[in-house]
């Protein structure tokens, strides 16, 4: 009797996390595509931990693709994957991108390339495959990662089963250079340290308000109590440590003499270059 | 006469060629920029650098991609292979459609240490082959702190010319007027994006209302970075007082060089006065095999030049951190008696 069998993800893939940086990249290439196609795809670089893999870094690989046939320039991804190697041997091969919605034909072709490559690179676990949806097909950002699964009836293999799996969108690098940069196309002056701190400062008072609001309400019976956040607004008023006043004056006016210190200090240096240039420039009169 | 009309065409096309339009910003891509940062921040505590490609359009310096350079190793065989990776690398990205120009390089720095002879000398090495070149500096300590800091620099004109004819005497430099403000010139930068990675942004980013470098900015301890800054700053003050040491040495010695001249002369014009008298031909009034009339030479000003800018900078810093840390203490304060 035929046992129609699938295997379950042999591999620890749990999820995936995805570097804003990379997303940048694909959305370069796919800008940059060749006039006649319709898809951009490359190989993705990262790390695996516990599971999780890290997409860190991609290049596009050109390729050609007609109803049957998918022709990918295997030179060119090996000399590129050489040359990143070099750079950082830590990055490693993680899977493929593609762009478009969703898994398509000759994509299952290109899969099962990089799984041989990443066999031969004796890694342990199979590629990943991201999808980018730079088409906003259902009006949203699709962005999905797929692992693939042998689909076999007996020792023959059937097909291969893509299975979508979890991926971290949050982008913590994104985070520290500033969504306000990122978000928008033109951006006409970096922030410097005052007006960055300004933001901040704005968001944690607004912050600030919400909570004010919400406690009001619920103490005046207008919102029902929620337990959690209760909890979890008496945790964040424990963690202020608890100073006497005179304590507190004394730490606090400490930290601001030391701070007037050192601008004193630096003003103090600014003169003394400007003594010394005048000074030289007298020298050099002499 | 027919002949000059049109040479004075050809001379003024080729004037107008010249006088190219000054660079005014540098445009950087999203991309670039997470590349830069991703690049040095992964190596950190090494300092990296990288490649910069784009396009030179009129006053607008776009930079549209970059790659990273292996970490450079003491060994000619390497170097070699750097050279290679550098092509390769270059070959591969036109494959794929990326503008394939250099712009200039970008490099990591610490606490803001990037102002040396070397930085000068990368700079002389680009401007040979590219006419308009910039050097992306990447502080990843000071982006800790939540602010970006990412810098375009190039050398003024009138430093280059300078440095080319290796002129850096007290005479040229105050005929120049260059003071040591004049070195580097710093170039604001634009962030663009293309419209297709905008939109995925505001896509995915994310609903809560209080982001990383909100985290970086708010933390109170900045210590750490105070003192490493401080530190920095002390060895830059012992380095200028040891290079004004080497001009008050030289100083010294070219008076005293100058007073050996005048009595030597005042001896020989007095000798010379004796032989007029004996009705004999005077000396000559110079001796150049004597060895005090050989020529003392001046110290380069460069050095000076580039640690007294290293010291402005790190004044800069400490005025920055301080006045951050000021609205920290103060908004803590404000939380406490709350």
């Amino acid at each position: 009797m035929a046992v129609l069998q699938f295997f379950p993800p042999s591999s620890p893939v749990v999820s995936s996390k995805l570097h804003a940086v990379v997303l940048f990249n694909i959305c370069d290439c796919y800008v940059r595509r060749p006039d006649q196609a319709d898809r951009v795809i490359g190989t993705l670089l990262g790390s695996v931990s516990d599971g999780v893999i890290e997409i860190k870094n991609s290049y596009a690989v050109p390729h050609n693709e007609s109803a049957d046939q998918v022709a990918l320039d295997v030179d060119y991804h090996r000399n590129m994957y050489l040359s990143h190697l070099k750079v950082n041997p830590k990055e490693v091969l993680v899977g493929w991108f593609s762009t478009g919605f969703g898994v398509s034909g000759g994509s299952a072709l290109i899969h099962e390339f990089y799984v041989k490559e990443l066999k031969e690179a004796q890694s342990s676990i199979p590629p990943i495959h991201l999808t980018v949806d730079t088409g906003f097909k259902n009006g949203e950002a699709s962005i999905k990662g797929y692992v693939s699964s042998n689909l076999s009836l007996g020792d023959r293999p059937l097909a291969a089963q893509f299975q979508e799996i979890p991926l971290d969108l949050r982008m913590i690098e994104a985070e520290r250079v500033g969504f306000d940069i990122l978000k928008t196309t033109v951006v006409d002056k970096l922030p410097n340290d005052l007006e960055g701190m300004e933001a901040s400062m704005e968001r944690l008072h607004s912050l600030l308000d919400e909570i004010y609001k919400y406690v009001g309400d619920v103490v005046e019976g207008r919102v029902a109590p929620d337990n959690d956040i209760g909890r979890f607004l008496a945790d964040t008023l424990a963690s202020v440590p608890r100073m006497s006043p005179a304590a507190f004056d004394k730490v606090f006016n400490d930290k601001i003499q030391d701070n007037l210190a050192l601008v004193y200090l630096s003003s103090l240096v600014k003169t003394q270059l400007g003594i010394a240039e005048k000074l030289n420039t007298a020298a050099q009169i002499l | 006469m027919a002949n000059t009309m049109p040479r004075s065409f050809l001379q003024a096309a080729a004037t107008s060629e010249e006088v190219a339009p000054p660079l005014r910003v540098v445009q950087i891509e999203g991309l670039a920029v997470l590349k830069i940062i991703k690049h040095c921040n992964e190596f950190l505590p090494s300092l990296v650098t990288g490649q910069l490609l784009g396009l030179d359009v009129g006053s607008v310096l776009e930079v549209t991609n970059c790659f990273p350079f292996p970490i450079r190793e003491e060994d000619e065989e390497i170097e070699a292979d750097g050279a290679n990776y550098q092509l390769e690398m270059m070959r591969c990205l036109r494959e794929v459609n990326v503008d394939n120009n250099t712009v200039g390089w970008y490099q990591s720095t610490l606490m803001g240490s990037f102002q040396t002879v070397e930085l000068i000398e990368t700079f002389m090495n680009y401007q040979e082959n590219i006419r308009r070149c910039v050097c992306i500096v990447y502080d990843p300590s000071r982006s800790a702190q939540g602010v970006l800091a990412l810098k375009a620099l190039k050398l003024t004109d009138s430093f280059m010319d300078l440095y080319r004819n290796n002129n850096f005497t007290g005479e040229k430099l105050r005929e120049k007027n260059l003071s040591w403000v004049d070195i580097f010139e710093e170039i604001p930068i634009k962030v663009s994006n293309s419209a297709l990675a905008s939109a995925f942004m505001t896509e995915l980013e994310p609903e809560l209302p209080v982001k990383q470098c909100d985290y970086d900015r708010l933390k109170l301890s900045t210590a750490p970075y105070m003192e490493r800054n401080l530190e920095f700053l002390i060895d830059c003050m012992e380095d200028l007082s040891a290079e004004q040491n080497k001009f008050q040495y030289y100083y010294r010695n070219l008076s005293r060089q100058q007073a050996q001249q005048q009595t030597w002369l005042q001896k020989r014009r007095v000798e010379n006065m004796a032989r007029k008298a004996a009705g004999e031909e005077p000396l000559p009034e110079e001796d150049p095999a004597n060895p005090i009339f050989k020529p003392i030479l001046e110290p380069s000003r460069v050095d000076s030049y580039l640690i007294t800018n290293q010291i402005s900078n790190y004044c800069n810093q400490i005025n920055g951190v301080a006045t951050q840390s000021f609205n920290r203490l103060y908004l803590m304060k404000a939380l406490h008696e709350d």
